[in-house]
């Protein structure tokens, strides 16, 4: 068989994943939602941000597909943009946490000994704070930006990635390719990242996928409470805020927001759980 | 068993001060804290006179730490805003709290186990399927979203006040009437709550079932001739719900910080409205205790479910 071990693995995975109907139909959604974040600019037929208060709080209509708000703004724009915000915000916030957590996993498993218990006494500490709280807090002690936002966020999520990457670092460093590796003088960096990581990180890629599912609605969340991404720049959670107040009026506000999250959240926990199915050998023949 | 209670304790231990020392770290050392607020000129005297009184800014710093955890410990800590003890005001409000997630967490464990095993029952089947996306849409959902959509329903529809512990109106009502009318108010915002939760319980327990009834003894059970009601709920459910009693300590986290968003939906007085409240004051005595109490007592939780475990599943020797 040509191609080298990667695509054979590749197209392994995709073989298993594609049974999966549902996971199927959410990687379309992502797909989709991809590239209308993306192309928003030349998608989004008015200005997001132009207000114009005679149209304001009109119901959907053919000129504005999903109505507009209190200033008068285009609600469809203005979800096309917040596409971005979300999707960025979930995107950079699991950046952070899976580096984090792949790096204080793989130290904790490869030295093992005080290092490892040093590290998993920390994990502990983290994992009895409640997240969305303390996110909460020090979002609020720094000052909601959408920077601030990210990488608090990612301070606070590492804890899962960093706990199963040492349990397969701890396995992994017994097997006879470290050993060898060792034997030939291979510095121990090199080892880490060349030799054990990519092993380990099937289950990396599993945990990112529903990891970005919480950040979204993590960010929701903040907003709801007024800490998330600030006004006027559009995320989704931040529109659906703003149109609370106008729930009696205009349900449009409410519902169209929230259904974007609903459905983007949605989309990934399905992708996730079918790459945790195609991914792992034993789940492999379950269906 | 001594031994590895012994080692446990001293873990539990060493994990109350890293809780201890973080949370003193994120509220005096994090940019913005209340610290940095000292040397602006615009805060107010008082308000700089009250924080040196909670942080003891004079003294050296690590003696900061510990003068910190005492007050924390005998309660004398006072809130930023009136003055008044951290622990009284959080204690005025504590058993609302208490009793939303203990509905909410009844709610959970009385529909997600049957629910579970149903689908564990015909695995891929079309009702297990239907069960499958119901679980994702429930983990996906934002839970105030929904909120919000629910009380726009039963405004609209029943025209029924649906906010706070009870209705504001509530004279010439009944006492059966003032009952149901506490109950209705404390359903809603239980069952909102629990939708997280029954979606990923009920998953739990459909793939530890599936585990479980592969086993040689559900055949046996089953081939002797055991009706599929008693295999199932008795044989192997308590077999497959063991794992379940480690996941208890992690329910506590999560459910204070439903509480924060629930409650403020709801317009509960529990401790959760209580913490979202301080920290739009920048109320951080309240803010900080909230978060280390919690963080305690999922760490309590957290053993008690390992001892629970211990008990429960005599395979397991602690070593």
């Amino acid at each position: 068989m040509k191609g080298n071990g990667t695509t054979s693995q590749i197209r392994l995975v995709w073989k298993y994943f594609k049974r999966n109907r549902l996971a199927v139909g959410g990687l379309t959604i992502l797909i989709a939602i991809f590239f209308v974040a993306g192309t928003a600019p030349l998608l989004a037929p008015y200005d997001p941000g132009k207000t114009e208060v005679s149209l304001k709080l009109k119901p959907p209509s053919l000129k504005h597909f999903l109505g507009t708000d209190q200033l008068g703004r285009d609600v469809f724009s203005r979800m096309l943009y917040g596409s971005r915000i979300s999707l960025s915000v979930g995107f950079v916030a699991v950046g952070i946490s899976i580096f984090i957590g792949i790096l204080v996993g793989a130290i904790a498993g490869y030295y093992g000994r005080w290092v490892d218990s040093l590290l998993m006494r920390l994990v502990d500490v983290m994992f009895c704070f409640p997240t969305f709280f303390l996110i909460l807090t020090v979002v609020a002690l720094l000052g909601p930006s959408i920077f601030n936002i990210m990488v608090v966020i990612g301070l606070t999520s590492w804890m899962g990635t960093a706990r199963f990457v040492r349990a397969e670092f701890l396995s992994l460093r017994e097997r006879d390719f470290v050993q060898a590796a060792k034997a030939l003088g291979v510095n121990d960096r090199r080892i880490i990242f060349r030799h054990i990581l990519p092993n380990a990180l099937a289950p990396v890629f599993v945990s990112a996928t529903l990891d970005v599912a919480t950040a979204i609605l993590v960010e929701a969340g903040l907003s709801f409470l007024g800490f998330g991404v600030q006004p006027p720049a559009p995320s989704w959670g931040n529109i659906l805020t703003e149109g609370r107040t106008y729930i009696f009026d205009a349900w449009w506000l409410t519902v169209f927001p929230g259904l974007a999250i609903l459905l983007t959240v949605l989309s990934f926990n399905l992708v996730g759980e079918g790459l945790r199915d195609s991914l792992d050998p034993r789940l492999r023949g379950r269906r | 068993m001594t031994r590895f209670l012994f080692k446990r304790l001293l873990q539990l231990f060493m994990t109350l001060i890293g809780i201890s020392i973080l949370s003193w770290i994120i509220i005096t050392q994090a940019p913005g804290s209340p610290i940095a607020l000292t040397m602006d000129p615009k805060v107010s005297p008082k308000i700089i006179e009250q924080m040196e009184k909670n942080y003891d800014l004079d003294k050296p710093i690590y003696q900061q730490y510990f003068l910190w955890l005492k007050k924390l410990l005998t309660g004398k800590l006072y809130s930023f805003k009136d003055g008044r003890p951290v622990l009284e005001k959080i204690g005025e409000r504590i058993w609302n709290t208490l009793l939303l997630n203990l509905v909410a967490t009844l709610i959970i464990f009385s529909l997600a186990i049957p629910l579970g095993v149903f689908s564990a029952r015909r695995p891929y089947s079309f009702l297990d399927n239907l069960g499958t996306f119901g679980a994702y849409l429930g983990l996906s959902i934002p839970g105030f979203w929904l909120a919000y959509l629910v009380i726009l329903a039963t405004v609209k529809l029943f025209g029924y006040p649906v906010l706070g512990l009870r209705s504001f109106v509530i004279e010439g009502l009944s006492p059966p009437e003032i009952v149901l009318d506490r109950i209705w108010h404390l359903m809603l915002p239980a069952s909102i709550m629990a939708i997280h939760g029954i979606a990923g319980l009920s998953r739990y327990t459909r793939s530890s079932m599936l585990e479980v009834i592969r086993q040689d003894y559900i055949r046996t059970a089953k081939s002797k001739g055991l009706p599929e009601e008693i295999v199932y709920y008795k044989h192997a459910l308590r077999n497959a719900l063991l794992p379940i009693i480690t996941l208890f300590g992690f329910l506590i986290p999560g459910l204070i910080g439903g509480s924060i968003i629930m409650e403020s939906v709801f317009a509960w007085p529990g401790i959760g409205r209580l913490a979202y409240q301080a920290v739009l004051a920048r109320d951080y005595p309240v803010v900080m205790t909230i978060l280390t109490i919690s963080a305690v007592l999922t760490l309590i939780g957290n053993f008690i479910a390992d001892l629970l475990y211990g008990v429960a599943d005599p395979r397991i020797r602690y070593q």
